[in-house]
């Protein structure tokens, strides 16, 4: 029985991944002609499809490139020193800006078809995947227990055998979480790069983002709803057949030995029963074992110390030259500035950042304020806590841009202002960070201290000042970043909105990068991003990295 | 013996994570594994025992000083060497097989020979049956006991182990800990030596030949103490407890010096429990029987036990007033010079005889002219004596003792005051 269906679900899985492809392969456009997106809702299983290949070949993507830059990031000093600061600062870039910069790019790659935009769009969503699952990996390989990684050492394990026994295992739990979150973001970046107008023009892909785009354009609430029903059963489905799935089987790789209940999970337990997977394992079991050789000869293991030792080692000529290469892109950003845009201009994006800023704090306050004691009542009862939590990862990972036509259609309805209509469109997808992170802070703090407030007699205010506040601090800051990142995000596509023929535009950087992009106005681009990222970098920096080391060092539970 | 491993003045410092100077974990460390024999390193914490271990294994570099294993010098990991790890260092997501497998999988040896000798070390630690089980259905016990099959299937020259029982509980600890050493002392073990990292004096004496005791701030060898209680080691033993205190009395003192501990026997021995008088009457006896008599008959006529006259011709024999050959008892010169002599003068060689053969009593006596009072309490040599005897034995020695020096009127005591003086010059 168990056979039947792995087979058939297999085989159906197949089927439906080489039709879609086939479909984007074989078609060929030239880029003025645009697939129509028919608004008839039959077409939409087909779209959805579509969408969700490219949201998996993009987490394909993301997963090699985070195994590949995390691993050099973590086994090389030098490259260590460039990849990871770099990595922060990528994962700072609103990506959205840039879109016009990659579609332009792929199209050249991909002359005279689809494929252009289509490799556009899945790198979009790429970017929103890859980063944080490569520092999650990266924090992984930093953090190999000591004794686990001199008995790999000490047994000759050869890097191979290291990368695939040890370093993969141990950063799998991490990974898989990560990725499922990034893949939840990743949805709302489909939904913007399908149906884009950059340089002048509009470009369209096949996929349920342009079917919404579509919608939007006909001021079609039906087909906004059949649009929305269909997202939230994918999310679902794919909640249920791939992410669910990962999570309980990477539970084997807890590096914690404390015998606890295994979590079951009636899909992995239907694989278990299947022979399919064993019988498959054991026909290909001598391959693999070849293979494992044959990496393992390749790759010898290194005598190289732990990193602790390694870190004090000086390296000057590789000092002197990354501060070159700093000075270099210094001077280019000041020779651009005052060449290309002129001060005035500078200021000007400055400001608008300022106006864009303000309404990120505002929603990051607003958001703090509702959702934290909410997260706190949830996490603190346990039977609440497992019923909400899928609800809320399916709510953060909902494309929050296919809710925005009505948002919208109430601002133009009730004469709402733009600039503060925007604050909740920039908040429907981001704040759900808050909440998700608060509950699991709230689930973290230890049962016996929150029996001593009892027993204490800790209540009200005095209890959240003692106890809540501080236990819950960590996982507020990371909720916090996230939501500021994805609001920065959201803010491109929140300033400046369509409803039918009507605009709306916000006084704000993200209005500002969206009119440069749509008109292709390439200095404006480059300074609105640039401007963008100096202000989450700059926050990073000055505001959240010290509240990190604070909970740290102070808030920590363990 | 060969050396397998050794180290010549190694120097371990680290620079401080501000970068601002260095701190010296290990200074100048010059020690050595042999064939054959098991060593501790025992230290408190922070004396950067387990730095060298693994100086030792090859998995850290000295800063300064030479690591030699199989009389070359070691750079990166020691291929001769196998390790049992504090916290175990199991994969959880392999399985007791797997993990045991791992090392010989490194090694390039083929799979069902793998098979074959991981089995077979299982076997050795007892987990018979549980090759298929996840480090994580298994107790901390059994975890370490594949921690020790993972190590075994390497057939190392020298197996360490890095507090391998400090992360278990006290009975399970003291279970596989008996284990190792039956398997150590049944001549199974699959290593030729034994390096053991540990702070528990308990455990250095009962599994090392050699225990090398390290000082902290800078982690430095203070000395060492060689284990010669023969295998297997009773925990209870005069000798075991007695090295137990010399070491542990070493460790709470860090400026004294290191140094082993004598024998019993050389310097209080076992004083036989005889009385003066008794040991007076025999040689009598003996003397008036021609100043040689067969064991038996002389119990016969004395009307005793022969064990009961044996701690009487033992204390005879000890104090040099007799000797004993082919079961029969001859009296020494000074022995016929006792029996002859009158009560006055029996007291005397008595005493003479006493200060010569007896350690504690020419203690007690030097001790008491050393005082200006010429007085000491008893306490003072009862603590001497518990450090080689349980405490009922060393009263019942020191009770022994001073009845034979009040005998020989070499001292007097006050058991009121518990007061030793010397007798007063006549």
């Amino acid at each position: 029985m168990a056979d039947a269906v792995v087979i058939l679900g297999t085989l159906f899985l197949l089927y439906v991944a080489a039709r879609t492809g086939s479909e984007s392969l074989v078609k060929f456009h030239p880029p003025d002609l645009i697939p129509a997106v028919s608004l008839d809702p039959h077409n939409l299983p087909n779209y959805a499809a579509r969408s969700t290949l490219r949201m998996f070949i993009a987490l394909f993507a993301s997963t090699i490139f985070t195994l590949i830059y995390g691993y050099i990031a973590a086994h090389s000093r030098r490259a260590e020193k460039v990849l990871v600061p770099l990595l922060d600062i990528l994962q700072s870039v609103p990506v959205l800006g840039f879109l016009s910069v990659t579609v332009t790019g792929f199209i050249a790659l991909f002359p005279g078809s689809l494929l252009g935009i289509e490799a556009a769009s899945i790198f979009a969503i790429f970017t929103a995947q890859a980063w944080n699952m490569t520092f999650s990996f990266y924090q992984s390989l930093r953090t190999i227990p000591r004794e686990l990684d001199e008995m790999a050492r000490l047994y000759g394990l050869s890097r191979w055998e290291k990368f695939t026994r040890l370093e993969v295992p141990v950063s799998l739990i991490g990974l898989v979480w990560n990725g499922m979150m990034s893949f939840g973001g990743g949805w709302f970046f489909l939904a913007a790069s399908e149906a884009i107008s950059v340089l002048n023009h509009n470009y369209t892909l096949p996929g349920i983002g342009s079917y919404v785009a579509a919608a939007v354009t006909a001021r079609d609430f039906s087909a906004l709803g059949w649009a929305i029903l269909t997202m939230v059963t994918l999310i679902v489905l794919i909640d249920i057949f791939f992410w669910r799935l990962l999570v309980a089987w990477a539970d084997r790789f807890k590096l914690e030995l404390t015998a606890g209940a295994v979590p079951r999970y009636w899909l992995l337990e239907m694989f278990r029963a299947s022979r399919v997977p064993s019988l498959l394992s054991r026909l290909f079991s001598p391959l693999i074992r070849a293979a494992d050789r044959i990496f393992s000869r390749l790759t010898p293991a290194v005598h190289a110390e732990p990193k602790i030792v390694r870190e004090q080692r000086k390296d000057p000529i590789f000092d002197v030259v990354l501060i070159i290469a700093i000075a270099c892109l210094v001077g280019a950003a000041i020779r651009f500035i005052l060449k290309e845009v002129g001060l005035a201009e500078f200021g000007t994006a400055a400001l608008l950042g300022l106006a864009t800023m303000g309404r990120v704090i505002f929603l990051l306050a607003f958001s703090t304020l509702v959702w934290t004691p909410i997260g706190v009542a949830i996490g603190f009862n346990p039977r609440l806590a497992r019923l909400a939590q899928p609800i809320v990862q399916v709510l953060a990972s909902f494309p929050a841009n296919f809710v925005f036509p009505f948002a919208i259609a109430t601002f133009v309805a009730f004469h709402i202002s733009i600039n503060w209509g925007c604050i909740l469109l920039m908040a429907l997808g981001s704040q759900w960070y808050v909440l998700f992170n608060v509950i699991a802070g709230a689930q973290s703090i230890p049962n016996d201290l929150r029996e001593m407030a009892d027993s204490i007699g800790l209540k009200g205010w005095r209890r959240w000042r003692a106890l809540i506040g501080p236990g819950i601090f960590g996982a507020w800051v990371t909720g916090a970043i996230t939501a500021s990142g994805g609001a920065w995000n959201a803010s491109i596509v929140s300033e400046f909105v369509t409803w039918g023929n009507t605009s709306l535009a916000a006084v704000g950087l993200g209005a500002y990068i969206q009119r440069a992009t749509s008109i292709g106005d390439w200095p404006r681009i480059v300074l609105g991003v640039g401007m963008m990222s100096l202000f989450v970098v700059g926050a990073n920096r000055i505001l959240w990295r010290r509240l990190y080391a604070i909970a740290e060092a102070k808030y920590r539970l363990t | 013996m060969t050396e397998l491993i050794s180290t010549s003045h190694v120097t371990k410092s680290f620079v401080l994570p501000d970068g601002s100077d260095h701190y010296t974990v290990l200074q100048d460390i010059s020690v050595s594994v042999k064939q054959g024999e098991v060593v501790a390193l025992l230290g408190r914490s922070g004396c950067g025992k387990s730095t060298l271990l693994r100086i030792l294994a090859g998995l850290i570099r000295p800063s300064s000083g030479d690591v030699v294993a199989d009389g070359a010098q070691l750079s990166g990991p020691n291929p001769n060497v196998a390790m049992v790890f504090q916290s175990f260092a199991l994969l959880p997501w392999l399985t007791v097989q797997e993990n045991t497998e791992l090392g010989l999988t490194a090694r390039g040896v083929g799979k069902n020979q793998r098979e074959e000798e991981a089995l077979k070390a299982i076997k050795m630690v007892g987990l018979e049956g549980y090759e298929s089980a996840y480090p994580r259905e298994l107790s901390g016990g059994m975890r370490q006991r594949v921690g020790f099959a993972r190590a075994f299937v390497m057939n190392p020259e020298v197996l360490m182990m890095d507090e391998p029982f400090s992360a278990l509980d006290v009975l399970t600890a003291e279970n596989l800990r008996g284990e190792i050493g039956e398997l150590w002392e049944a001549g199974k073990f699959p290593a030729k030596s034994i390096l053991l990292v540990t702070h528990n004096i308990e455990e250095a004496v009962t599994l090392a030949d050699r225990v090398i005791i390290l000082a902290a701030n800078p982690g430095r060898v203070r000395g060492e103490v060689t284990v010669d209680i023969p295998r297997p080691r009773d925990h209870k033993a005069p000798r075991f407890k007695a090295l137990v205190d010399h070491i542990y009395t070493i460790m709470t003192n860090p400026d004294v010096a290191v140094g082993e501990l004598k024998p019993n026997e050389a310097k209080f021995p076992l004083l036989p429990h005889a009385r003066a008088g008794g040991i007076s009457g025999l040689l009598e006896v003996v003397f008036d029987h021609g100043g040689r008599d067969d064991l038996p008959q002389l119990a016969e006529r004395l009307r005793l036990e022969v064990d009961d006259l044996l701690p009487i011709i033992d204390a005879s024999v000890m104090m040099g007033f007799a000797r004993v050959e082919q079961g029969d008892v001859i009296l020494t010169p000074t022995g016929t010079e006792f029996a002859q002599a009158d009560v006055a003068r029996s007291h005397e060689i008595f005493g003479e005889q006493a200060l010569t053969h007896i350690p504690i009593l020419r203690t007690i006596v030097e001790t008491l002219k050393q005082k200006k009072s010429g007085k000491a309490k008893a306490d003072l040599f009862l603590d001497i004596l518990d450090e080689y005897y349980s405490e009922k034995e060393a009263e019942r020695q020191f009770e022994t003792a001073i009845a034979w020096g009040r005998y020989g009127q070499i001292l007097e005591y006050d058991s009121d005051e518990e007061l030793i003086t010397l007798p007063e010059a006549e």
